[in-house]
């Protein structure tokens, strides 16, 4: 699966000498300076690095929520890198399911109509988007609380809830930005099951930033990120891999 | 897509009702400003009408010359209280407005008080002599039996004809056609046809023609003749009038004010020295009177307007407390795949859903408004179905108006700020 040489048709997502500047005054920023990696299909990758060394700003270009200053972004062999804002919601909508650390749902709505809100912007709501997400909350073992607000809820069953949403609209993968870092140790154990769980069933492909190494622990490989370049691709296994590796 | 539509508004609604005071509060202002704007229009247009019907029964192709007793000779006419005072209108008038003004319709009118009595029925009311050319002229109509005719007043004949009220007056129980009715005592008058109810004010001087009785004008003018004697108290004093009332019919209301111009300068001629003859033009107050009530309408609108404007400023700053409440949610949306434009129809919905809510129930208050206005202050008020429409349309416009700019910067976020938004 992490084999170098497989068949290209298998990298969903990819990254070829991505910069990400910030103008800050008269200084300019570099927060992702040349970056270059590749998300293969069923991946389980994490982003790793110290604060300030460029993850939250390479989340947001993987998540087309922000376009690189210079540098391609492919996604499914399509360049996405310097699409229109309408352009980049319809990727985000129909390719990525995004999961926050702050699970990120929205209070006034009920665990049915939260699942409903990504095929909504695709203009996908009716039997079809019930019957999905009746089935993907009872695959998150929150079947039996649709009509639910997720104040009701406590934090791994609303990151669940994020979860099912996430998985809506059938993503090419899963961005996760510190997914268990509200989470107790037990319900954190509890939510990375459940992705090992999807992983398994699904093949799903996750890419997750954390601090934490018992999350990255559970991954195939580690991304470590300094100071907004590629500091080594570390398999599972710890073996170090040299950064561009595909070059 | 209407499915979808739906969806909007009822999770706009749901939205909204998270912040129900605060909603209520910003739908109130908007209900007030579309209730004025209803009642201040019903208002405007009732008074309107009011007007309206009041010079439009005085006829608005017509001009009308009166006899008014000078008032500063009041004095002279007590010191010799056997010659009588003349004034007024007199015959030889309305032939030199006849032959002035070929094209109008003249019609003389002599108004004597007089007792009148059936049987035990007795009132004492205006005796109207006139001509048959009054009929057409005033626009009145005759419910039974006839209207004065030319033979009539060449033969002089004691025939009358009845305004409605005093016919049920004078003959409360049986039909009053071919009866006589007694008038001062000793002179019988047939009855020869009844008016049909006007429900008008005109009539003559303060008593409306439905209570008047009319007689041709030469039977009047041989039976009473132009002397008036009246005793207040021990003294006498005797008034001679010759016509109390001309009514001038223009062929259209375009002639009248040639016609009023015509009128004015010939009897100015004569009565200029005694204010004893006024001219009154109904299209001409009529056209007054709108002009008052146009300036009244523009202020009420101005001050409703100003009402709704303080909705919609309302509704601006509820929508921006509430984008800015809700920028996570926004960042949310947009990461979910919700486009600019799915954002700004999100709130737009909910600013419109706002000041519709607001709308209707100012509807429901601003057709009882009225009703209330007219039962407490006894004015008139008439709400047209239009100005309804307007007020409710002004609200929907208002909330999408002052909601336009909330919604803008809600979809101009950045996505990344919006989702690190706490
Ligand atoms: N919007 C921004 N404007 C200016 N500088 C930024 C902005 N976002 C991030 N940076 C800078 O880019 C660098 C990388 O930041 P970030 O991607 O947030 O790192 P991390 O998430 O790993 O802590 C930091 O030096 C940060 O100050
Ligand atoms: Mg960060």
């Amino acid at each position: 699966m992490t084999d170098p040489s497989s068949n290209s048709d298998d990298i969903i997502a990819e990254f070829v000498d991505v910069h990400r500047h910030y103008q800050m005054g008269d200084d300019l920023v570099r927060a992702l300076n040349g970056v270059s990696m590749q998300v293969r299909r069923g991946d389980y990758l994490t982003i790793m690095g110290r604060s300030g060394s460029g993850k939250s700003t390479m989340l947001n270009l993987l998540g087309c929520l922000d376009r690189p200053t210079t540098g391609e972004y492919r996604i499914g062999g399509r360049d996405v890198s310097q699409l229109s804002d309408d352009a980049l919601s319809d990727v985000r909508g129909t390719e990525i399911g995004f999961i926050f650390q702050s699970f990120n749902l929205i209070p006034q709505l009920t665990v049915l109509e939260n699942l409903e809100v990504p095929l909504f912007y695709q203009g996908r709501v009716g039997a079809e988007s019930r019957k999905k997400a009746k089935y993907l909350a009872d695959r998150v073992g929150l079947g039996q609380r649709l009509g639910h607000r997720p104040l009701e809820l406590s934090g791994g069953q609303q990151q669940r809830v994020a979860i099912a949403r996430a998985l809506m609209n059938d993503p090419l993968f899963l961005l996760a930005d510190e997914a268990t870092g509200n989470l107790d140790s037990n319900t954190e154990a509890e939510i990375l099951n459940l992705f090992d769980d999807i992983r398994a069933k699904d093949g799903i492909t996750i890419v997750m930033v954390t601090h934490n190494p018992i999350v990255a622990a559970r991954a195939d490989r580690a991304l470590w990120l300094k100071d907004g370049e590629v500091e080594k691709l570390v398999e599972n296994g710890n073996q170090a891999v040299v950064a561009g590796e595909h070059a | 897509m209407i499915r979808d539509g739906w969806r909007i508004v009822r999770l706009g609604l749901k939205s909204l009702l998270v912040h129900k005071l605060r909603s209520s509060l910003t739908t109130a202002g908007i209900l007030f400003g579309v209730a004025s704007v209803i009642a201040m229009l019903a208002v405007g247009e009732g008074a309107k009408r009011e007007a309206l019907e009041r010079f439009r029964d005085m006829g608005v192709s017509n001009l009308i010359a009166r006899s008014k007793r000078p008032a500063e000779t009041q004095s002279s006419s007590e010191q010799s209280s056997w010659t009588a005072l003349a004034y007024g209108l007199l015959y030889s008038e309305a032939d030199l407005i006849q032959a002035s003004i070929p094209s109008a319709v003249v019609v003389r009118i002599r108004e004597i008080k007089r007792p009148m009595m059936r049987g035990e029925y007795f009132h004492t009311s205006i005796i109207v002599g006139t001509e048959p050319k009054f009929l057409g002229v005033t626009n009145m109509e005759v419910r039974e039996g006839r209207w004065l005719a030319s033979i009539d007043n060449k033969r002089l004949a004691n025939v009358c004809v009845l305004g409605a009220t005093l016919a049920r007056i004078l003959f409360p129980l049986e039909n009053p056609m071919d009866q006589t009715v007694l008038v001062a005592g000793n002179d019988r008058y047939r009855v020869v046809g009844i008016l049909r109810e006007q429900g008008r004010t005109a009539g003559a001087g303060s008593t409306p023609y439905d209570e008047c009785m009319f007689v041709p004008i030469n039977t009047s003018r041989r039976r009473f003749g132009e002397q008036v004697t009246t005793r207040s108290g021990g003294s006498f004093s005797r008034e001679r009038i010759e016509l109390n009332e001309v009514k001038v019919q223009m062929p259209s209301s375009d002639d009248v004010p040639d016609g009023a111009s015509i009128l004015r300068d010939l009897l100015d001629e004569n009565h200029k020295n005694q204010s004893d003859v006024v001219v009154t033009v109904p299209l001409e107050l009529l056209r007054q009177e709108e002009e008052s009530k146009r300036m009244f309408n523009i202020v009420l609108a101005v001050i409703a307007s100003i009402s709704l404007l303080v909705g919609g400023i309302g509704i601006m700053n509820v929508m921006l407390a509430t984008v800015t409440e809700r920028t996570r949610e926004i960042g949310i949306r947009r990461a979910l795949g919700a486009k600019k434009k799915h954002i700004i129809q999100q709130f737009l919905v909910e600013a419109g859903v706002l000041s519709a809510l607001g709308g209707l129930v100012g509807v429901t208050v601003g057709i009882a408004l009225p009703q209330l206005i007219t039962y407490w202050f006894d004015q008139t008020t008439h709400t047209l179905p239009q100005h309804v429409l307007l007020a409710f349309g002004i609200s929907a416009g208002v909330g999408l108006v002052f909601g336009i700019y909330p919604a803008w910067r809600a979809a101009n976020m950045d996505p990344v700020d919006a989702l690190r938004h706490e």
